[in-house]
């Protein structure tokens, strides 16, 4: 695609300039600061990672970590002989919060993503995508509230009665899904946007009608891109931490009921770490513990969707 | 103050209003301080942690003061009254809530971290047990007993008709109990007058929704008509049209049952000064007189209970003379047998 360039640079005698001292040295410094700032961000992860890693083995030096990944009652927010750590009931909060997300999320997202770039008139498209990615500027705080006091009486009203707590999984979930529908739709958007014309217009050609050109020319030939605004917006939703505090509740309990009221990996750091938990006590591991098991499951969902992606990436030249 | 408000209006009506007002303002924040703490000069930080139930007094002198000072930043946060006396004992804040008096361990965390302090107790308060008011048609009382068995470490109470035979078979689970977190002095409380006396560490049982934040709770029972929770009387006061309060073993929580010590969970609340900070920073002992000099105002606007006005007067007498320590014993109980004697006994 481009043109090799190099040493034909310097060969141009338009732009030859002579060798300068400060000119290598200015080089070197740009060439140094960029360098930096893009270290910068692995070796925080790599520090987090470290400190993560330091305190959960404190903490797995008071709990087995057999009771960790197998007990089914989660007491940690109640230290004493007796208290519990089974990370189960937060993994099943957290995962239900999730699944509810992505029911909302990956079709919208991906329905909008087709809309834009397959039937929406340009001028349409210039505007449309902007506004979608606007609701990806709320603060989530605001979506929590908005969860809390709007969606769930909504929900208790016209479908469910008494029958949904005040706090619960469903209306997060809902509102979770709404605050990722611009990550899927945006990203996957962007890679439908890259399937070559020539391949649509070969369907054309062929006979295809627009909705077989968009499901089964334009989706699987930006399958990879897809998939990783799923994974992207999964990610998003495991992490996420205000809606679920806000509105899912405290109750650590294992079930897949979406009524009922949970308490997500996420949500479980804020309780403990909104109070002054002292250094060094067996709650203040747990967030760590927890924190750990949050960045695992979210690295196996990178790590998947790097796989996925190089696996199946379709390459047009 | 007054004086610059007033030249300030434009209009004579208005002006006058504002005069009787500002009058009125000036009045109940100076009557009763001694050293003249709405100077509106006071520049200076306070820290301030502790007890959710004792924040929306402090958060309301807090900002009393702040606006005769301007160059004051005061901080109240409401992370626990146990929370609270933590960074208190590391010297971190200045006061701290509480809705407990000081405990044996915690005067030990402050002797090591070398932090001395005044013990101020500045109203009552009464543990209020709600229930949701449109959903819920059968409870209107309770008993100590049936809270204990609710409540109790291992407790595998599931239902109403569980606690008493003539409630409906409604469920009343982990999804239906609300109360604070083990780290607040409501959840101590509770926990050591009721639900569990001979515990060594005050314990409930730990399938609950627990949060430290009260409006959260509201929020809880409020959303489930079977729902039962418990937290600081102020936060029912501020909430009755959505939630009703049970009389606890015949007696309703009001303010006379309260004050008067009838209502069985009826408890003082506090805070605590460091000496080192009185000495220290200069907007501390301002801002303290300028609390006790409204104190009635600041406590009824947050809808707590006013103290008998002979206990107020030993309290401010108390601080007055900078009597440092506290005047519980080693067993919680105050010196001397009530709380007057003790604040009187200490000068």
């Amino acid at each position: 695609m481009a043109v090799e360039t190099g040493s034909g640079v310097k060969s141009d005698p338009q732009i030859w300039r002579r060798e300068s001292r400060g000119r290598v040295i200015r080089e070197r410094i740009v060439k140094g600061v960029l360098a930096a700032c893009a270290y910068l961000s692995v070796l925080t992860t790599f520090g987090i990672v470290l400190v993560l890693l330091e305190e959960t083995l404190q903490f797995f030096r008071k709990v087995s970590i057999v009771e960790f990944l197998t007990s089914t009652t989660w007491t940690a927010a109640f230290p004493g002989p007796s208290a519990q750590y089974g990370i189960l009931p937060l993994v099943s909060g957290t995962v239900l919060t999730t699944a509810i997300a992505c029911v909302v999320a990956l079709p919208v997202g991906l329905g909008a993503a087709l809309f834009l770039s397959e039937y929406a008139p340009v001028g349409l498209r210039r505007w449309l995508k902007p506004a979608l990615e606007i609701l990806a500027g709320v603060p989530t705080i605001v979506y929590g509230f908005f969860a809390l006091t709007f969606v769930t009486p909504l929900l208790q009203d016209a479908f469910f009665g008494n029958s949904l707590y005040g706090f619960n999984a469903l209306s997060p979930g809902l509102v979770m899904g709404v605050m990722i529908i611009p990550t899927v739709a945006s990203v996957s958007e962007d890679s439908i946007y890259a399937v070559p014309r020539s391949l649509r217009e070969g369907a054309y050609a062929l006979g295809a009608t627009k909705r077989e050109v968009a499901t089964r020319i334009v989706v699987p030939a930006a399958l990879s891109g897809i998939v990783a605004s799923f994974i992207l917006g999964i990610s998003r939703a495991v992490g996420e931490t205000m809606i679920v505090a806000v509105a899912g509740g405290t109750l650590a309990q294992l079930t897949l009921d979406p009524r009922q009221s949970i308490q997500t990996m996420a949500s479980y750091i804020v309780q403990v770490a909104r109070g002054e938990t002292s250094r060094g006590s067996i709650t203040y591991d747990t967030i760590f513990a927890v924190g750990m098991t949050l960045f695992v499951m979210t690295l196996v969902l990178n790590i998947v969707s790097y796989l996925f992606v190089r696996r199946f990436r379709e390459t047009y030249e | 103050m007054g004086k610059s408000a007033l030249l300030r209006l434009p209009f004579v009506g208005a002006g006058l209003l504002a005069l009787l007002l500002v009058l009125a303002a000036c009045g109940s924040a100076s009557g009763g301080s001694q050293d003249g703490g709405g100077g509106g000069n006071v520049s200076g930080k306070i820290a301030i942690e502790g007890s959710s139930t004792v924040q929306p007094i402090t958060q309301a002198v807090a900002e009393g003061f702040s606006q005769e000072n301007p160059d004051a930043r005061i901080s109240v946060g409401g992370a626990g009254t146990g929370d609270g006396f933590e960074v208190f004992c590391k010297g971190e804040t200045q006061i701290s809530d509480a809705s407990r008096p000081i405990e044996p361990d915690e005067q030990e965390a402050c002797k090591e971290g070398g932090v001395e302090y005044i013990e101020v107790v500045i109203a009552f308060d009464g543990i209020t047990f709600v229930v949701n008011k449109q959903g819920n048609n059968w409870a209107q009382d309770i008993t100590s007993a049936e809270l204990k068995k609710i409540w109790e470490p291992g407790s595998n109470v599931n239902s109403w008709s569980q606690v008493r035979s003539s409630w409906p078979d409604n469920p009343l689970g982990p999804s239906e109990l609300f109360g604070p977190g083990s780290e607040s002095g409501t959840f101590d409380f509770f926990a050591e007058e009721i639900a569990d006396p001979d515990a060594e560490e005050p314990a409930l049982r730990t399938n609950y929704q627990a949060s430290e934040n009260d409006n959260q709770l509201v929020e809880g029972v409020s959303g489930n008509p079977n729902a039962l929770g418990f937290f600081g009387y102020s936060y029912y006061e501020n909430n009755q049209d959505r939630l009703r309060a049970l009389a606890l073993d015949g007696v309703p929580p009001t303010t006379q049952t309260i004050r008067s010590g009838e209502y069985p969970l009826s408890r003082p609340l506090f805070f605590y000064v460091s000496t080192d900070a009185l000495k220290e920073n200069k907007a501390v002992q301002p801002f303290v007189d300028f609390y006790l000099g409204d104190l009635d105002t600041f406590v009824e606007q947050a809808q707590y209970v006013t103290l008998p006005s002979s206990l107020e007067q030993a309290s401010k007498q108390h601080w007055e003379n900078r009597v440092t320590g506290t005047v519980y014993n080693e067993n919680g109980e105050p010196k001397g047998g009530d709380l007057e004697t003790a604040f009187k006994q200490s000068q």
